[in-house]
């Protein structure tokens, strides 16, 4: 798997490429807390366009990163995910506390009006 | 076919993979194939996970036979087996909250799969059997 991360001012945009599971979970945790971490970023946007697979491990590490966000006031938005990982996003919940846009730009707006 | 991995993160793509390409014979749908793929990655995770404790030690074998349209598929450890299947099985609950679990692997095992049995021994291991029929909502079209 791997994780491009671009800043935008206090936004974070985070795509994600490949299969997020137990093994790869690790890999998108360390590079978005490093980011995290630095206490520049407010809003997340975690765009799943190209993520190929999700299981229970990605619910599990995506809520984790969601709570720091919300912690600090900011706001986290999914955009482009494949009808099959918004089931599994769905089944743990998370499509009632995280909304949906259809690309990074919605996203990124959303951000702003939520 | 049959197969038993060590138990190690790696491998779950691998098991993935292997069973994506066993079921591939009956012309599965993509969801169905993703529904599968996303079942026996719960399963063998749990294994890795729960069962053996992050250790990177101990063996996973997986069974996976096809019926017809009928698809059977076990997930067994020798690891340290659930002292309590009806809790393990309720949504949310996890015994490792402090790795970001979810709780949610038996969950997502009983959405995607039609029948999903398990037994489990303390100190003994576990077995989780899951079972599937393709393409019920294709032949109710016809």
């Amino acid at each position: 798997m791997q994780v491009k991360l671009i800043r935008r001012k206090n936004d974070l945009i985070v795509r994600l490429e490949g299969e997020l599971d137990h093994h790869t979970a690790n890999i998108f945790r360390d590079a978005v807390d490093k980011e995290l971490a630095k206490d520049i970023v407010q809003n997340v946007v975690l765009n799943l366009d190209s993520l190929t697979f999700m299981d229970s491990s990605g619910i599990g590490a995506i809520l984790g990163r969601y709570r720091q966000v919300k912690a600090k006031g900011g706001k986290m938005v999914f955009c482009g995910p494949s009808k099959h990982i918004k089931k599994i996003l769905q089944l743990g919940g998370l499509l009632t506390i995280i909304p949906v846009c259809s690309d990074e730009n919605k996203a990124l707006q959303a951000c702003i009006k939520i | 076919m049959n197969m038993e991995i060590p138990a190690r993160s790696e491998n779950e793509s691998f098991v993935r993979v292997v069973v994506a390409a066993f079921v591939a014979r009956i012309d599965p749908t993509l969801e169905e194939l993703n529904e599968v793929k996303t079942a026996v990655s719960e399963a063998v995770t749990n294994c890795i996970i729960h069962a053996y404790d992050n250790t990177e030690e101990g063996v996973i074998r997986i069974s996976v036979v096809l019926e017809g349209k009928k698809l059977c598929m076990e997930i067994e450890d020798r690891g340290k087996g659930i002292a309590d299947i009806e809790r393990a099985r309720e949504p949310l609950y996890t015994e490792k909250p402090e790795l970001e679990r979810a709780g949610m692997g038996f969950s997502i095992m009983e959405n995607f799969m039609d029948e999903l049995y398990v037994e489990s021994e303390p100190g003994k291991g576990t077995r989780v059997k899951m079972i599937r029929s393709f393409g019920k909502n294709a032949w109710d079209n016809h």
